[in-house]
């Protein structure tokens, strides 16, 4: 930014040391289209245990549906993984440094909250309200993580408490509320990302 | 016209990296000597005479702490800092309007 430098270009490299301290950018739209795929499957196979069913948790289904959520999870964080890590790689940016640490402890803390706030909803016998919660905690996790990663994820974040909200209301529709948040907004925000930023 | 603005220029903000530890430090609560250093990728000594002059003007100061038992550097932006550099950012602003 000495004299020799544009005011435009001085402003630019200002916005782009302003974002690049402050905000995770090497999040993949990848993440997010790989984690709606296992969604919709993980959907599909719940669909398949409760034969058709809405998705309440019963004593019978609930271990089917335990191992079916477990597998969505680990199998979405490890690719979600991936793809971050292979963006970070490409863009030349630290996968683990202050700023990504500052934004999965903001998202981690409330989807934590939200796993441990379903197991009471099972041990209090509200059973039917765990698919609308995890979609919730999820949004609200989103919506607070968007402060330090790339902000659109914001708005994700909105929309998958706004479902979590009508699916509290319309119980008997809670596995396509599911399936909508988690595997069709996944796949849609991804791609935006995707080609957004990549 | 043009003259004045370049006067609303802050000389201080003159050298790139002293204008990038400013920007780091408007967003940023506080920032620790090893981070800032990875972002501007500079060295050390470079690094160290920017962030005194910064300090000698009162825009930025030091906050040291210990993690555990080691001692940590960190800097933070002031008062007299955040509005010297916000000033400076609408005279580039300006300048580029009246281009």
């Amino acid at each position: 930014m000495s004299d020799e430098s544009s005011p435009i270009e001085t402003l630019s490299e200002i916005r782009d040391l302003m974002a690049r301290s402050s905000r995770f950018l090497s999040l993949s739209g990848l993440s997010g289209v790989s984690a709606g795929i296992f969604a919709l499957v993980g959907a599909a196979i719940a669909w398949y245990i409760l034969h058709g069913a809405p998705l309440y948790i019963t004593r019978e289904n609930i271990f089917m549906l335990m191992l079916d959520a477990i597998g969505v999870l680990i199998l979405s964080l490890t690719f979600g993984f991936y793809f971050t890590w292979r963006s970070s790689r490409r863009k030349g940016l630290p996968i683990w440094d202050s700023i990504s640490r500052r934004m999965l402890a903001n998202l981690f803390i409330p989807l934590i909250t939200g796993g441990l706030f379903c197991l009471i909803l099972i041990y209090r016998h509200a059973a039917e309200l765990v698919a609308p919660a995890t979609l919730i905690f999820y949004g609200l996790a989103l919506l607070n993580a968007s402060k330090y990663t790339v902000e659109d994820i914001r708005y994700l974040g909105i929309l998958e408490i706004a479902l979590g909200l009508m699916s509290c209301l319309m119980t008997n529709y809670n596995l396509i509320f599911w399936a909508t948040g988690f595997g069709l907004l996944h796949i849609v925000y991804g791609t935006f990302i995707y080609y957004k930023y990549e | 016209m043009k003259d004045n603005i370049i006067k609303d220029l802050n000389k201080a903000f003159d050298h790139r990296i002293r204008l990038g530890i400013m920007s780091i430090l408007a967003v940023n609560d506080h920032i620790d000597f090893s981070a800032l250093k990875d972002l501007l990728n500079v060295t050390d000594g470079n690094l160290a005479s920017h962030i005194s002059a910064l300090e000698k003007l009162s825009y930025i100061f030091v906050r040291k702490q210990f993690i555990g038992k080691k001692p940590n550097t960190s800097y933070q932006i002031t008062m007299e800092g955040k509005s010297a550099f916000s000033d400076h950012l609408s005279a580039l602003e300006k300048l580029i309007h009246n281009k």
